[in-house]
């Protein structure tokens, strides 16, 4: 809403509640424009049949033609609906269940609730004190029901308290027909017996009198819903083809007209009952297709109908696709690609898609100038605008040959609809959207070609790769929520995880790698190198005194450059991720150059690596920037470490290869020594079990101690030879860094190449399935050696005979298994703690309530803190703010 | 030069009521820590750092209109798909089994009466947990003992309708029985006719008089969960020693019938099934172990997901003074709200229900303004202010 529209509307509405109810007959005449009586759609001609079902009166499907009730045009018209007067009165199937316990509870001569007076008044207190939670009314509603149903020894004498008359027990046949003893009950018996239901009893059974009455729950008449709500879609050979629901209602009247004709002519009974029983069916299908005990409807295709509750229930139902997700415009999908050179907050955007999505942008004295340029350029030249809107709001779209004109027309006052600009603010989303970080804003960056360009940085919160990943782009249109998205919801604002308190966009792979050689103490850089890595990465400080001077030409150390990028002010000290976890840590002086200490925004000593600002773990820098200093510092930092290390990666070179997974001979012997001992320990652990010698452990079995004493023996050997493969993999191998700096893989992984596999495993035992008693027909049965059993003791590298690559292959299927079985799972359970906890928020009172009101925690996490703003979870770090004090004062000093 | 009183004096002065109490606590120990190893604060730097502490708090509070709900929801249901999917794992003692993992985590917001692996892990009071003899006797009161348990073997004897139980001395010995106990329980099930005991076998020789093939086979497969001794539910009670302390772990969980075992320390016993710990303990009890349980699950897992959120969880659940389930029987079910509950689970169901109560839809939640196309009232839709817009017309009035 604008100023206008206030100015004229008033104060933006609000919906403050809806009620629900049953239409009663009188109501459904009173809304009904027209009674339809004829079971036809359209005459010959191809116009609608008046009286028919799809009357003129009823709205309007077609462009071009006026409502005949409201004589509004196709789109402003919602349509009006009909009805049909049922020659018989039917049971409505969404209420069958509910009509049987009106019956069952109540006397068949009076129509008054079974339980004497006393207990009427008990239950109409009970219900009064329990009027909030809709869960307990039901059970008290089901209690009176039980207490006063048509039962053996419930009912006293089986006779009705108020007027004494005897009952008769109800059954209930479902899916919609009663019977009192063998006699069936017509739904017009039903439907006396419950018009005399007093309101105050109706009340107690769970009818409230002010929206609905029992006897409504019978239909004798029958709306029929405007055509709006099932419009007729015409095909390209020009047959038109007609919504499911017509299809229905067709059969109903269709059937009403005889059975309303065979009444009159005063048919005989059975015929009359034939007759009501379809009516009956049709509208219970009507109703829901998919009632048990009622053959589903079908078209004469043989296709299910699609009748009223399928079109609600569901994924693909009205509220799950239509009312609590809705389609939008102003947004973009295309495939996403990585560009290291633009921000963490930017996103590169298409041209092509820079010039369809638009910003509304009004016309003032200031901007005037601007706007013109940009609807003389058009709608086809970047950039440009694409319509401009007039006080009146009407809309009218810059052309070729309007252009100029419009451009003219334009004064403060006007909206002209631009190109998406740089620096515009647009939200970027990557499905699935699992958490708050799936949608972030991000600043327009408009670049040529055809992808979404996004900085390597935010990979991590969306979950994306560049493998063909897709993304969603929208614009937001007002100004409020442009102002919120850039606040709120911009990429620096989320680096801090809400879920744990610590980074979610940070550097990975190459960037951990490069930055640990870039900060190596052996990595110098000479001029003319040090010009250029600070030029990409928008470094404009002073560069400070070369510290290495090598026949008189200076060169600078990785080190230094890294501190180019750090507050000037900064004092930390930590250890970095390659540290060796030695004994007694020697601080500065480490061997391994793994201490990292920052004094005064200086990189004294230690590799930069993943403990420093890697994504998702604990990041201890790059945390600090952001929470101590601000998001725009932690923002800068990751911007230009990237292209600093991005570019020293360039210079210095990094690559892994096979030969990162070389062990020499002599190593390779102690590893095949130590499997092929694990291995003669299975085999004496196999003898000692065979001759009886094996001592069960406490609460097991002789055999799964076996089983679980093998594993253990196999487990043990494929460690050892992973230390051993280990010692021999030094940081000069590229594979041994990545995994180190915590830039791609780990040691594990790199054993498993150099080294041996070791067990395969499916479901946490070894391999045993496959072949009766044995996991491959080339070994014999019952054989529970570490061979048999899936243990690889080739590396990759090595490669596997065919047993163990079979073996392998079945580890692996079960890890694909298990993720596919985990999504669906892990999703359905999302989705009900989202449902669950959605409404909870924190008050002004710093309570947290739901949306009824109800106090859920007095002091939100029992302090009030939030995560996102903690440092791991606690409120404060105590040993940070006093480290800070104290060096802050060592400076005054 | 500081004095620990100075410090403590300032903290308590400065920081009362504007932090927590966790907080204190932890600034007045590193403090005086630090005082006194390595570096000693003069006043003035302590006034500093005190204030400072205050500030950093104020800084992490949570803003009011944060959706806190929801951003529980999401990190507890974020890392789902990274969970593996059952886990067993070994809680404490190897021989126990675990359910862990995301069917643990459902387990546990499903509120289920009869979890997959209940488990226990006991302690025992001063008298018996420093006794390994003691201890064995503790978990032989607790564990179940069936017929089965101690039978070497069973068999039919199809001819003479009779049901052999040749016993295991060892087995019955380990479990604490003696013989007469066996036959005394035995005597007392109905469908017996004659017990004998057979010394030289070992055996107990049960008749069960003329009846037919079938019945016996069902007959004898109920002697053989016929319980002994012990408590019901209770499988197995091992014992394993933790420092110097002995501790009963048992699989399966009564926990109102091991309390009441002497030698357990009915403080410290603890078990794995929420809904006991609700019945027995009340639904304070209740809460702590939903989210004690969560966390455990997320630990072993190595997900990292702040506590507080788990409360929230915990908290929602146990709002209304019962354990409500998440899902459609539980919280979303009990919604005030008519379009909240349709647009979750069956769908009709509420409707109707929603038209025969006459219920009425006061649009307080997020779904139902979704619907309608409303802004939401959580955050910055919390604010209800309508900005007056200046009449130009009228612009002087």
């Amino acid at each position: 809403m604008n100023e206008e529209e206030i100015l004229i509307f008033g104060p933006p509405k609000k919906i403050k509640e809806i009620s629900f109810g049953v239409l009663s007959p009188d109501n459904i005449r009173k809304i009904s424009v027209k009674n339809i009586v004829q079971a036809d759609t359209y005459d010959d001609e191809g116009y609608p049949i008046n009286g028919g079902l799809m009357d003129p009166k009823l709205g309007v499907i077609d462009p071009g033609l006026k409502c005949h009730t409201c004589n509004s045009k196709f789109g402003e018209c919602q349509g009006h609906f009909g009805h049909i007067e049922l020659a018989r009165p039917v049971v409505h199937v969404g209420y069958a269940k509910e009509v049987y316990d009106i019956l069952r509870s109540t006397c068949r001569e009076c129509s008054r609730v079974l339980v004497p007076e006393e207990r009427i008044l008990y239950y109409e207190e009970k219900l009064k004190e329990d009027g909030v939670r809709t869960g307990m009314r039901q059970t008290i509603i089901s209690e009176l029901i039980n207490e006063s149903a048509k039962k053996k020894g419930v009912l006293k004498d089986n006779k009705c308290p108020h007027c004494g008359t005897e009952q008769i027990k109800i059954k209930f046949e479902k899916p919609t027909s009663y019977k009192e003893g063998d006699k069936k009950l017509t739904p017009a018996d039903v439907r006396e017996r419950m018009e005399n239901i007093s309101d105050r009893e109706t009340a107690l059974l769970g009818w409230n009198p002010n929206a609905s009455r029992p006897e409504w729950a019978i239909l004798t008449v029958l709306p029929v819903s405007p055509v709006t709500v099932r419009p007729s879609i015409t095909l390209e050979s020009g047959i038109r083809s007609e919504d499911d629901l017509t299809h229905k209602l067709v059969d109903i009247i269709r059937i009403n007209q005889r059975l309303r004709e065979n009444l009159d002519a005063g048919a005989p009974q059975l015929i009359v009952e034939d007759l009501w029983e379809l009516l009956q069916y049709h509208v219970t299908t009507y109703f829901d297709n998919e009632v048990s005990g009622v053959p589903p409807a079908r078209h004469r295709s043989g296709r299910v109908l699609k009748t009223l509750t399928q079109r609600l229930k569901g994924k693909e139902g009205r509220f799950r696709n239509n009312l609590s997700g809705k389609r939008v415009d102003f947004s973009a999908r295309t495939v996403i690609s990585p560009d290291p050179n633009i921000s963490i907050n930017e996103v590169g955007v298409p041209k092509f898609i820079a010039m369809e999505l638009t910003i509304p942008e009004r016309v003032t004295g200031k901007n005037i100038e601007r706007l013109r340029k940009l609807v003389v350029s058009g709608s086809d030249t970047y950039p440009g605008a694409n319509y401009i809107i007039r006080y009146d709001g009407m809309r009218k779209r810059v052309t070729d040959i309007t252009r100029d004109i419009l451009a003219e027309e334009i004064e403060v006052g006007y909206i002209v609809e631009r190109h998406l600009l740089d620096g515009d603010i647009v939200l970027f989303n990557r499905q699935p959207s699992l958490h708050r970080l799936s949608i972030m804003a991000h600043e327009v960056r408009v670049m040529p070609y055809r992808t979404f360009r996004l900085n390597l940085c935010v990979c991590p919160p969306y979950n994306a790769d560049f493998d063909g990943d897709e993304m969603n782009m929208h614009v937001p249109q007002t100004e409020e929520a442009q102002a919120e998205a850039r606040i709120l919801m911009r990429v620096q604002e989320q680096i801090i995880s809400p879920r744990y308190g610590e980074p979610v966009i940070g550097g990975s792979q190459d960037y951990l790698s490069g930055a640990y050689l870039l900060t190596k103490k052996t990595t110098k850089f000479a001029r003319e190198q040090v010009d250029q890595m600070l030029y990409v990465s928008s470094i404009n400080t002073d560069l400070p005194e070369p510290i290495i001077i090598e026949d008189g030409v200076p060169y600078w150390t990785g080190k230094q450059l890294f501190s180019l990028l750090l507050p000037p002010d900064l004092n930390i000290a930590y250890k970095s991720k390659v540290c060796k976890k030695c004994d007694v840590c020697e601080g500065k002086k480490c061997r391994h150059d793994c201490y990292v200490l920052i004094e005064n925004g200086k990189l004294i000593s230690g590799v930069i690596d993943g403990s420093t600002f890697k994504a998702r773990s604990t990041c201890k820098l790059l945390d600090k920037l952001v929470k101590d200093y601000d998001t725009d510092v932690g923002r800068k930092f990751l911007d230009s470490v990237t292209c600093l290390v991005l570019w020293s990666n360039g210079i210095l070179g990094f690559s892994t290869g096979i030969d990162d997974e070389d062990i020499p001979k002599e190593g390779l012997d102690v590893i095949n020594k130590v499997l092929n001992e694990g291995k003669e320990k299975v085999d004496k652990l196999i003898g000692s079990y065979n001759e009886g010698y094996l001592e069960p452990l406490p609460g097991r079995s002789v055999e799964e101690t076996l089983e679980s004493k093998i594993m253990q023996a196999l487990a043990e050997a494929r460690d050892k030879a992973g230390s051993i493969a280990e010692r021999y993999l030094g940081m000069n191998r590229g594979a041994v860094v990545m995994a180190k700096t915590g830039a791609k893989g780990n040691m594990l992984d790199i054993t498993q190449m150099s080294a041996s596999l070791g067990q395969m495993s499916v479901r946490g035992n070894r391999l045993h399935r496959g072949y009766m008693k044995r996991s491959l027909s080339s070994f014999i049965q019952d054989d529970v050696n570490a061979d048999a059993r899936g243990f690889v003791s080739s590396s990759y590298k090595k490669g596997l005979n065919p047993k163990e690559f079979f073996f392998h292959a079945m580890g692996g299927r079960e890890g694909l298994v298990d993720t596919a079985v985990r999504t669906a799972q892990s999703g359905y359970m999302q989705r009900r703690l989202m449902n669950a906890l959605q409404d909870m928020s924190v008050s002004y009172n710093g309570t947290v309530c739901t949306n009824d009101g109800v106090v859920a925690q007095f002091i939100y996490g029992e302090d009030g803190i939030d995560p996102a703003k903690s440092t791991y979870g606690k409120a404060v770090d105590i040993d940070w703010i006093i480290h800070k004090n104290l060096y802050q004062n060592k400076e005054a000093e | 030069m500081a004095s620990d009183e100075f410090i403590l004096e300032r903290l308590d002065a400065i920081l009362h009521y504007k932090v927590s109490d966790a907080i204190m606590d932890e600034s007045k120990k590193k403090l005086i820590d630090y005082n006194a190893n390595v570096h000693e604060f003069t006043e003035a730097e302590v006034e500093i750092i005190a204030n400072d502490i205050v500030l950093e708090y104020d800084k992490a509070r949570v803003d009011p209109g944060e959706p806190v709900g929801t951003v529980s929801a999401q990190s507890l249901g974020e890392p789902g798909t990274q969970m593996t999917l059952n886990t067993f794992h070994y809680a404490g003692v190897a021989e126990i089994n675990v359910t862990l993992g995301l069917p643990r985590i459902i387990e546990i917001v499903d509120v289920r009466k009869d979890p997959s692996t209940p488990v226990m892990t006991i302690a025992l009071d001063e008298e018996n947990k420093y006794s390994r003899d003691n201890a064995i006797m503790v978990a032989r009161r607790i564990e179940g003992t069936t017929v089965e348990n101690v039978a070497r073997q069973t068999a039919l004897d199809v001819i003479n309708t009779e049901f052999h139980v040749y016993l295991d001395s060892e087995r019955i010995e380990d479990a604490g029985l003696v013989m007469e106990d066996i036959i005394k329980k035995l005597k007392k099930v109905k469908a017996i006719e004659r017990i004998r005991y057979d010394e030289d076998e070992n055996t107990i020789i049960m008749s069960l008089g003329d009846i037919s093939l079938f019945k016996l086979r069902r007959f004898s497969q109920k002697i053989k969960i016929l319980p002994l001794k012990g408590i019901k539910g209770i499988e197995r009670a091992m014992i394993k020693k933790e420092g110097d302390e002995y501790f009963v772990y048992t699989e399966g969980s009564n926990f109102a019938d091991v309390l009441e075992i002497p030698g357990v320390d009915y403080k410290l016993a603890m078990t794995n099934n929420i809904y006991e710990i609700y019945e027995v303990l009340g639904i304070e009890a209740a809460r702590n172990s939903i989210i004690e349980e969560i966390q455990n699950v997320l630990d072993e897992q190595g997900l990292e997901v702040d506590r507080r959120h788990i409360m929230l969880l915990a908290d929602a659940m146990c709002l209304e003074g019962d354990i409500q389930q998440i899902g459609r029987h539980g919280i979303t079910g009990e919604k005030a709200s008519v379009l909240a509950r349709a647009s979750f689970e069956v769908t009709t169901g509420h409707l109707l229900e929603a038209a025969r109560e006459g219920e009425k839809d006061r649009l307080t939640g997020v779904t139902e303004n979704v619907i309608v196309g409303q802004p939401i009232p959580l955050g910055t839709g919390t604010v209800d202010l309508v900005m007056k817009v200046i009449d130009e017309d009228n612009k002087e009035a």
